[in-house]
């Protein structure tokens, strides 16, 4: 199955539960662990993966389609802003990768509600908040007059 | 709860509903509370917003940028492009709107603290192709669902499943009603104004990949029609269902090929080496006439090019990775764009052993899927931007539907091909803040049926019932006779789809009796859905995906069978009307269905351009 997870690893907090889009990500009642209910409806988007505080679940490619003997692992480090990545093939060769995931930190962004209150006037026009200058350029554009239409 | 009642009311009161927080949605809440500041603003999402819709991995590209800062394109370039893209069917005053705000929405995201590369000469960002940036976008959805959570109220794990209509005013919008996935809690939102923005559709045509790899569709498998099946039984007007598409990816892993064609500029040839497109394009003229003229050539005539070429047995079709990553920087970037955007693919090539600096990858053509944001338009019919749109694209407040108050964004809103992610959000906060004129505007609120949310209550909740009485029917197993499972019921769908309206097992063929056929089929399909069995709460999720996935096909289904002609080869073919046909089809194809009468109107509507 697309993800799964281990027995000795997870420890049930259901941090990936709460995260899956697909909701396949369940707890077992028996062993009070998580596990993927319906393989055919992953992505491997690897969100749970990424959620999961233990690094208790990982990916084994669509039976379809890819052999086995292969890992694709993630360290994603918000506060460092950073994702990492350890790809072993099925013969062995290793490769990695580390990309930047954000540049500010989390949590910082404006609220809409917090900018000075526009006039309700401009309600009626075309512009967007924070626009023209937004936009970083003069004006808004406007579509030369409507004209004669062709087939 | 228990499984044989259904669930508790929880009643919501808000000014504006939006349904599904994706990037239509979280530009619809950022908009609407920076105009509307003492509103109510709700999202109902299915999933967490933090990771959810069509971006739950991340992107590593925005596909939609002009760079008019720099003077690199304006709108009606754009227009010109995608109008190209689509043989001639835009509208093009929504395309020329979100062109026009689409820059603004990019900076704000750098602002917020999306990393975009630049380019090292320039200083500019970093083009992918003339109208795409990359992006470091792993975090991409998070970010953005940071935006939008301090905006609205974020109410997760709400499957929505129907709008509710004013008891006085049938075309009118009221609210809707829907479950929490996991705790089966009936929620009724009252609202002033509902944004539909749930996103498109995967899994309406079966799959290459039937077995674990069904979840490897291109599009998300949580992408399940919301944004058209709820329109469509709202009685909102449709347009061109019909243009369902169809991507040329890397076989199976369906990792994009945009940063590979473009920025990295690896080519693609047949098993033997050869260049094959070019050699077409008299074959393509004498099916679409000068459409096939369009530089760059557009999507769907690329697909039939390639189609053609595994036909005549000359596939595999190779993309030679292996020609372009001379360097450690390319290879990462190679890389990083499976990696932040479609992790599966990076899975296929370690599981294989493809090491796409030594050897080229296959690629192919995928299933069918509906939506309205990429290379394809399918969607609402909606009221235009008042300084752009003809009289008869505008009635009222931008990227309103033909229902009143309720508005749509992103996947939802049709005949605006290639709003992407910016777009999809562009066209959100331009809905947003239309919706706040139209609260603002409104004299007296619209009121919910009592007697119809009791109805739809019982409704919502039916299948688990329907499983709890009809499962002491059998021993075990999943095989009964009165009922079905959300998933049995799928597959119907899916093969239906796949073998009468032009999937891959058809080879995109099919013709006016297939139709035919297939509306049948679905028909029954139809009626068999109130006797869909629900286990537990995450089958219910799965049961009312499927309501709306068949609610869609038919769509798709009456739309094909309408436009007798073929405009998209490569996404489909009507093989009893081989060519494209400007002087009957140069329209939008239209349908309305109408819930008392249970019938479907099909109509054409004028396609006008506004560009020269
Ligand atoms: C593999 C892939 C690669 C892509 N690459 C790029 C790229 O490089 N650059 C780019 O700009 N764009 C790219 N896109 C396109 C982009 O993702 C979409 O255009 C955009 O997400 C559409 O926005 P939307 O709001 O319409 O839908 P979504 O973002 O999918 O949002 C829909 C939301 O609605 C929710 N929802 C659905 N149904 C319901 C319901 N019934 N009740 C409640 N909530 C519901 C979903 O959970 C989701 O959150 C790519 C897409 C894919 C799949
Ligand atoms: S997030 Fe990790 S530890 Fe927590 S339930 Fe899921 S797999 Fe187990
Ligand atoms: S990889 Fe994505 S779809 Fe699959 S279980 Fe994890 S979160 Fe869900």
């Amino acid at each position: 199955m697309p993800t799964f997870t281990y027995m000795t690893r997870c420890d049930g907090c259901g941090e990936c539960v709460d995260i899956c889009p697909s909701d396949i990500m369940h707890i077992d009642p028996v062993y009070r662990r998580s596990f993927n209910i319906e393989p055919n409806f992953c992505w491997e988007c690897y969100s749970c993966v990424k959620a999961c505080p233990q690094h208790a679940i990982d990916v084994r490619g669509y039976a379809d389609f890819a052999p086995l003997g292969h890992s694709v692992r993630v360290l994603r480090e918000e506060a460092k802003g950073t994702i990492s990545w350890k790809i072993r093939y099925r013969d062995g060769r290793l490769k990695e990768f580390r990309f930047p995931i954000r540049t500010t930190p989390w949590g910082s962004i404006m609220p809409p509600s917090e900018y000075e209150v526009p006039d309700l006037g401009s309600l009626g026009s075309p512009l967007l908040a924070h626009e023209p200058a937004a936009l970083k350029v003069a004006l808004l554009p406007t579509l030369p007059a409507l004209e004669n239409e062709s087939p | 709860m228990s499984l044989r009642s259904p669930g508790n009311v929880k009643f919501v009161d808000t000014d504006i509903l939006v349904i599904g927080g994706g990037f239509g949605g979280c530009g619809a809440a950022y908009e609407s509370r920076y105009w509307g500041r003492d509103l109510k603003i709700v999202v109902a999402e299915k999933a967490n917003i933090d990771r959810s819709g069509a971006v739950a991995h991340g992107l590593s590209a925005i596909n939609c940028y002009m760079g008019m800062q720099w003077g690199e394109n304006q709108p009606d370039d754009f227009v010109r492009y995608v109008r190209g893209d689509l043989m001639g069917l835009v509208r093009e005053d929504l395309v020329f709107d979100i062109a026009r705000h689409v820059d603004a929405t990019v900076h704000m995201f750098e602002e917020w603290g999306l990393p975009i590369m630049k380019n090292p000469e320039t200083g500019h960002y970093l083009r992918e192709g003339k109208w795409q940036v990359m992006i470091h976008g792993e975090s991409y959805k998070p970010i953005i669902a940071e935006a939008a959570k301090k905006s609205a109220e974020v109410y997760n794990r709400i499957m929505v499943t129907h709008l509710l209509m004013d008891r006085t005013r049938p075309n009118r919008v009221a609210g809707a009603v829907g479950f929490h996935v996991r705790d089966g809690t009936f929620y009724v939102f009252r609202a002033k104004a509902v944004i539909n923005s749930a996103g498109g559709a995967s899994h309406i045509f079966r799959p290459r990949s039937v077995g674990e790899g069904a979840g490897r569709t291109w599009y998300s498998p949580w992408s399940s029609a919301s944004a058209y099946a709820l329109l469509i039984q709202a009685g909102a007007r449709m347009i061109q269902m019909e243009n369902r598409i169809v991507l040329a990816r890397f076989k199976d892993g369906y990792g994009p090929v945009g940063a590979w064609f473009l920025l990295l500029k690896a080519p693609a040839t047949n098993a033997y080496g050869e260049h094959f497109e070019a050699a077409m394009l008299d074959g393509m003229k004498a099916m679409v006439g000068k459409y096939a003229e369009s530089t760059p050539l557009p999507t769907c005539l690329r697909n039939h090019a390639l189609l053609q070429e595994i036909k005549a047995g000359k596939g595999p079709i190779y993309m030679h990775t292996e020609r372009v990553l001379d360097s450690k920087e390319k290879e990462d970037i190679g890389w990083e764009d499976f990696l932040d955007m479609t992790v599966g693919q990076a899975v296929v090539w370690a599981s294989q052993n493809i090491d796409p600096r030594e050897r080229p990858s296959e690629l192919i053509t995928s299933e069918p899927y509906v939506m309205g944001s990429h290379a394809t338009c399918s969607g609402a019919w909606a009221s235009g931007p008042e300084d752009c749109a003809p009289a008869d694209y505008q009635w009222g407040y931008n990227r309103m539907t033909t229902v009143e108050g309720l508005f749509g964004a992103g996947d939802t809103i049709g005949g605006s091909a290639h709003k992407f992610s910016s777009g999809s959000f562009t066209e959100g906060r331009i809905a947003g803040k239309a919706a706040v004129k139209y609260v603002m505007d409104l004299a007296s609120p619209p009121q919910i049926d009592e007697a119809e949310v009791d109805r739809l209550r019982t409704s919502v909740f039916r299948p688990l019932q329907t499983y709890a009485v009809n499962r002491n029917e059998i021993v075990a197993g999943s095989v009964a006779p009165h009922y079905l499972s959300p998933l049995q019921g799928l597959q119907r769908l899916e093969k239906i789809m796949d073998e009468y309206v032009g999937g891959v097992s058809m080879f995109y063929v099919t013709n006016g009796p297939m139709l035919d056929r297939a509306l049948e089929l679905i028909g029954m399909l139809k009626e068999d859905l109130d006797h869909i069995g629900a286990e537990d709460m995450h089958q219910l999720l799965r049961a009312w995906e499927l309501a709306h996935r068949v609610w869609t096909a038919e769509a798709v289904v009456r739309h094909t069978l309408f436009r007798e002609e073929t405009r998209w080869p490569g996404y489909y073919y009507r093989a009893d009307h081989p060519r494209l046909i400007d002087p009957d089809w140069h329209v939008f194809t239209a349908s309305q269905f109408d819930a008392t009468h249970g019938e479907w109107q099909m109509s054409k509507l004028p396609v006008h351009h506004l560009i020269a």
